[in-house]
């Protein structure tokens, strides 16, 4: 074990320009995915306070029993989409009418009846934040016969939906574009280690080394490596956030990665080190295996 | 020791490197392999170090089938030959008795043995004086020493030599083909493969000459076979 990081630490040294590069790639390919990572957290949080907000109000008719209308708030908090229900008397919407619509306080305050209707307040449950369902759930509850109409921010529910799927779908394409870019530069660093390990790894196997012994220093190397690249990703992730979140005022309350995301991030940069070596090391010994001329046999 | 039967090799791009071979080295053999270029030699030897597989025939090192091992089988195969080429195949960055010590290490050796072991193996090559240089500092012929200490460091039965003395001079050619006599000497069988005549006439070892491919003459055939060639 000591010998194998030893193995590992002496590759270092051996080649400090092409372990810089290494790293260095690994570390901007997670950079840049870290750097969407963090505009998605931010989007996500601000699309949640937003969604937060997703209300269907059902408008009751007046003199409805109560009896009916805590059937029916039993009946509709039992619907899948539904995460709570709130019942608004008469005089709790006056009451509220009164507390914020400021402008209007002294038209409700000479009122001898009150023209707001009892309503139901309804919350719907996260994954149905959307437009569809929102829809769906109104669409039902006009299916009450004492449930006179049923309003929600369709078009802002609506705007809401689009830029959500859009910030899904640009997430993706660059996600995918920031993977491949990754990919072949690692595709590279690979295959350069390869070239300059060929001799080495043959002099190794002539001299008897097992498969996993050859392995061992240059997954280790990998892995380092790898680790190091996303220790370096995390560090200028915080860099350019902070520089980011300095830029404005209105910024103060962005996020950055909670740590267990932060290693995450520094996992996966080991896992690329490891999987790359472990692909390069392993297609280059089944290579150097003899296998290359068994179709001759 | 060495046992090969019915031996073809032909390459998947269609060159046939060998054409039933068919020979036996006894214990404490040295043969020579010769013939010219693209003969066969290097593929023989190939196959006696699990490099390459037969396409046909069987093939056996110390009693045991090379021609079928896999993975860590042929490296267990490795530790009991020494090998040795005509470009030394040391590694640049590590000192003579760094290199030495690599054959160990890859077998698990324990450490302050390695040490002694390389150190003595060096002495044995006659570089004792030599065992902190790099390659890169020493002489052609230094360097195959080197090798050589490499090769004998797990006390292997057979030395598999493929032209060790291609790239050095006269004289360095000679200490080296000393130094591999008296490994034969002390036991271990050499195979050594070589188009340098002069160092096969030099003695009376037994030849194996190859052609396209096959063995087209064996001083051992001769030697045993009564009446005119
Ligand atoms: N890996 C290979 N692929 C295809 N042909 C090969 C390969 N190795 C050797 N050969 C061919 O096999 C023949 C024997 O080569 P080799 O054993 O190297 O001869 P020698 O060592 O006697 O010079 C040559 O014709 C050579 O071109
Ligand atoms: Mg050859």
């Amino acid at each position: 074990m000591r010998l194998l990081f030893r193995e590992a630490l002496l590759s270092f040294r051996r080649a400090p320009v092409l372990s810089s590069l290494s790293i260095t790639t690994i570390a901007f390919s997670l950079f840049t995915i870290g750097l969407f990572g963090l505009v998605a957290i931010n989007l996500q949080r601000a699309l949640e306070g937003l969604e937060e907000r997703v209300e269907i109000v059902a408008f009751i008719m007046r003199g409805t029993p109560a009896e009916s209308i805590a059937q029916a708030s039993q009946d509709i908090a039992a619907f899948p989409e539904v995460q709570d229900v709130g019942y608004v008397s008469e005089e709790q919407a006056l009451a509220r009418a009164r507390r914020e619509l400021v402008e209007f306080r002294d038209a409700y305050r000479d009122l001898q009846v009150n023209p707001l209707p009892p309503s139901l307040e309804l919350r719907l449950k996260p994954g149905f934040r959307d437009a569809a369902h929102v829809g769906v759930v109104a669409e039902r509850l006009r299916g009450f016969s004492f449930i006179e109409d049923v309003r929600y921010g369709r078009e802002w529910i609506q705007r809401l939906d689009h830029l959500r799927n859009l910030t899904g779908i640009l997430g993706l394409v660059i996600g995918l574009v920031f993977a491949a870019v990754a990919m072949v530069i690692i595709g590279v660093t690979i295959r350069l280690t390869l070239l300059q390990r060929a001799r080495e790894i043959h002099i190794m196997r002539l001299v008897g080394a097992t498969n996993w012994f050859i392995r061992g220093p240059f997954l280790l190397e990998g892995a380092l490596k790898g680790t190091l690249g996303g220790l370096l990703a995390v560090a200028l992730c915080y860099g350019g956030f902070l520089i980011f979140r300095r830029s404005a005022e209105s910024f103060n309350g962005l996020l950055f990665f909670e740590p267990w995301q932060a290693a995450v991030i520094v996992a996966f940069g080991t896992l690329m080190g490891l999987g790359g070596s472990l692909l390069s090391v392993g297609r280059h010994l089944r290579h150097m295996g003899g296998r290359a001329d068994r179709r001759a046999s | 020791m060495i046992r090969l039967s019915h031996v073809h090799k032909t390459f998947p791009n269609g060159a046939v490197a060998l054409r039933d071979v068919s020979f036996h080295v006894a214990r404490g053999e040295f043969v020579f392999l010769t013939g010219h270029s693209g003969a066969g030699k290097s593929t023989l030897l190939k196959l006696l170090y699990a490099e390459q597989r037969p396409s046909s025939g069987e093939v056996r090192v110390s009693g045991h089938v090379v021609s079928g091992l896999k993975g860590d089988a042929i490296a267990r195969l490795r530790r009991r030959l020494g090998i040795i080429f005509q470009d030394f195949r040391l590694l640049e960055d590590r000192t003579a008795a760094e290199n030495v010590a690599f054959a160990l290490e890859v077998t698990g050796a324990r450490k302050d043995a390695i040490a002694a072991r390389a150190s003595r193996v060096l002495a044995q090559v006659g570089l004792a004086s030599k065992s902190r240089a790099y390659p890169r500092e020493l002489s052609g012929g230094e360097q195959q020493r080197v090798a050589m200490a490499r090769a004998l460091v797990n006390d292997p039965a057979i030395l598999l030599a493929d032209e060790p003395t291609g790239n050095l001079d006269e004289r360095a050619t000679r200490g080296v083909f000393q130094l591999l006599r008296d490994i034969n000497a002390g036991g271990t069988v050499v195979v050594m493969a070589t188009h340098d005549l002069d160092l096969v006439r030099q003695t009376e070892y037994r030849t194996i000459e190859m052609r396209d491919g096959a063995v087209v003459y064996d001083s051992a055939d001769e030697a045993s076979a009564p009446g005119p060639q």
